[in-house]
């Protein structure tokens, strides 16, 4: 599936419900089909500033693609990172950095996952594509 | 006196819905909401005399200059402040305490002198302390607390040496609400000699603020935690020390005489008035000093009181809730964790049901440090919240127990 494809499965996911306790109780459960991190990398390093709860990205890089793991101390921001790594993971850096998340403001959830919520998601999207963009650099060194 | 209901209908923004929910607001300890008569009285300002204070010779901004004074003079009266001279217009707390840091440390501060601070204090009495610390090579000394919320008394009267040369301290835990013993932290440290600041960001609004009865030497408030807008605050100085300190800023209003050679300042109190001030936001404080003497101190005390007691026991029978803060002395704020649910996931939900708290560390990041956490949700309240506000914020809280709990 193309990135967009798979943000289509997303928000029609999230469209079967219409309560937001229901969209909230998806996102949690989201959350824990997270590829979480190995807690080695749970360092500063991988730390994600900006955010009111912790959230630690580990990239990794085959040459080819991209794969993201991930972990949260709290539970709703752990479902937007596991969100972001459906959608953003296992990609090449040219489709990283060429992708537009929309379906952020088509799930039901956008007054809370509004950027401006201290939730850090502009955070992680800022460093995920700082990621492909530090591979593609290395790649064309190559 | 008012009933509740006549009280809420005062403040326009109680009435709202968020959500399609009816908005449940407990986070008077960030800001509070504002009373109907303070947004009549900016909005006043604006439609009919707005003008620059001081200045002109024209009708308008003599109505505007007067106006701006009886603010000060409501000021002064609500605190018990012996001059009018003794009111500084800031625009908030923050500014009143880099203010005071400043001049303090220019005027008085050596290298190897101390300044006391407590472990409850907002980072906005520590940092402009550290900063002249820095500056002036001088260090801050930090008065802890036990397990309640409290400051150690004992440890106080250890740090206090001839080398402390001022002592800032909150009247109340903005973290916590503990309410801290300010009569005796000023009469030990005035045996020695040693002034006080008091910051009253968290204390002014509930009950009394007597800085003649306290003694303090400085006191610091912010408008907007007291019903009035924002980008207002006061310092309070005794004559003594604001005669004595340097400005902080300069500019049009503060000076006496300009030239290129040498300047000298204003009186009190515009030597600390640099610039074109927030008039209109000293006018709506003082409105809002006027309406919170029309409900009468002692009664907002004792609303606050009984709300504190019912939210305590409401929430204190929640399975899995930790309230941090637990002095006997403390005002309406209660401040919490649920065991494994991060504060951030419990705020989110309580938002999404109408409620609003704050969660994270305060702005008091060493009180979480002290306690071993990274923060807590905390709802403030203020003599306008009822107990049904409370029953929801418990039910809201089991509500979210029962989401993250599976």
């Amino acid at each position: 599936m193309t990135i967009n494809q798979v943000q289509d499965k997303i928000i029609e996911d999230f469209s079967v419900f219409e309560d937001w306790i229901d969209k909230y109780n998806l996102l949690i459960d989201m959350g824990r089909d997270l590829p979480l991190i190995d807690p080695k990398h749970k360092t500063k390093d991988y730390l994600i500033e900006g955010c009111q709860s912790k959230v630690w990205l580990y990239p990794e890089f085959n040459g080819h693609n991209v794969t993201f793991t991930a972990d949260s101390d709290a539970i709703i921001t752990r479902g937007i990172v596991a969100l972001l790594i459906r959608v953003l993971s296992d990609r090449t850096p040219d489709e990283i950095i060429a992708s537009e998340l929309y379906f952020i403001d088509r799930i039901g959830l956008r007054q809370n996952l509004s950027p401006t919520r201290s939730n850090g998601l502009l955070s992680m999207v800022r460093q995920i594509k700082l990621y492909a963009m530090a591979y593609k650099a290395k790649t064309k060194q190559l | 006196m008012k009933t509740i209901s006549e009280i809420r209908a005062d403040f326009p923004v109680l009435s709202r819905q968020v959500y399609g929910r009816p908005l449940v607001y407990l986070d008077n300890g960030a800001t509070t909401q504002k009373p109907r008569c303070v947004i009549d009285a900016v909005n006043n300002v604006y439609t009919t005399y707005n003008s620059n204070i001081h200045r002109g010779v024209h009708a308008l901004s003599d109505i505007a200059s007067e106006e701006y004074e009886n603010a000060r003079e409501k000021v002064r009266s609500f605190i018990n402040a012996a001059k009018k001279e003794e009111i500084i217009f800031t625009p908030g707390t923050t500014g009143s305490i880099n203010s005071i840091a400043f001049s303090f440390g220019e005027r008085y501060i050596r290298p190897g002198d101390e300044i006391i601070i407590s472990h409850l204090e907002h980072h906005a009495n520590i940092v402009p302390w550290q900063m002249m610390c820095e500056r002036k090579g001088a260090r801050l000394r930090i008065i802890p607390i036990d397990d309640t919320g409290e400051i150690i008394f004992d440890e106080y009267l250890k740090l206090l040496s001839e080398k402390t040369k001022l002592v800032s301290v909150t009247q109340v835990s903005n973290a916590l609400g503990t309410v801290l013993p300010v009569r005796e932290i000023i009469d030990t440290a005035h045996s020695g000699n040693i002034p006080v600041l008091i910051d009253g960001a968290q204390g002014v609004q509930h009950g009394t603020a007597d800085v003649a009865s306290m003694d303090c030497d400085f006191y610091v408030f912010s408008g907007h935690k007291i019903y009035g807008p924002t980008g207002i605050g006061i310092i309070y100085g005794k004559e003594k020390w604001l005669t004595e300190l340097p400005p902080y800023q300069g500019g049009g209003d503060m000076v006496d005489t300009v030239t290129f050679e040498k300047t000298t300042y204003n009186e009190l109190p515009f030597k600390f008035e640099a610039g074109t001030m927030n008039f209109a936001g000293a006018i709506g404080l003082g409105s809002a000093l006027d309406y919170v003497l029309s409900i009468g101190r002692e009664n907002i005390e004792s609303m606050e009181k009984e709300l504190l007691r019912y939210a305590t026991e409401r929430l204190s029978g929640i399975r899995g809730l930790r309230v941090y803060g637990t002095s006997g002395r403390k005002i309406a704020i209660i401040s919490f964790l649920l065991s494994n649910i991060h504060q951030y996931d419990t705020g989110l939900i309580l938002d999404k049901m109408g409620i609003a708290v704050r969660t994270g560390t305060h702005c008091a990041q060493p009180v979480m440090s002290r306690y071993g956490i990274e923060g807590t949700v905390r709802a403030s309240l203020c003599f306008y919240n009822t107990m049904e506000e409370i029953d929801m914020l418990g039910t809201g809280i089991e509500k979210v127990i029962s989401m993250f709990e599976k």
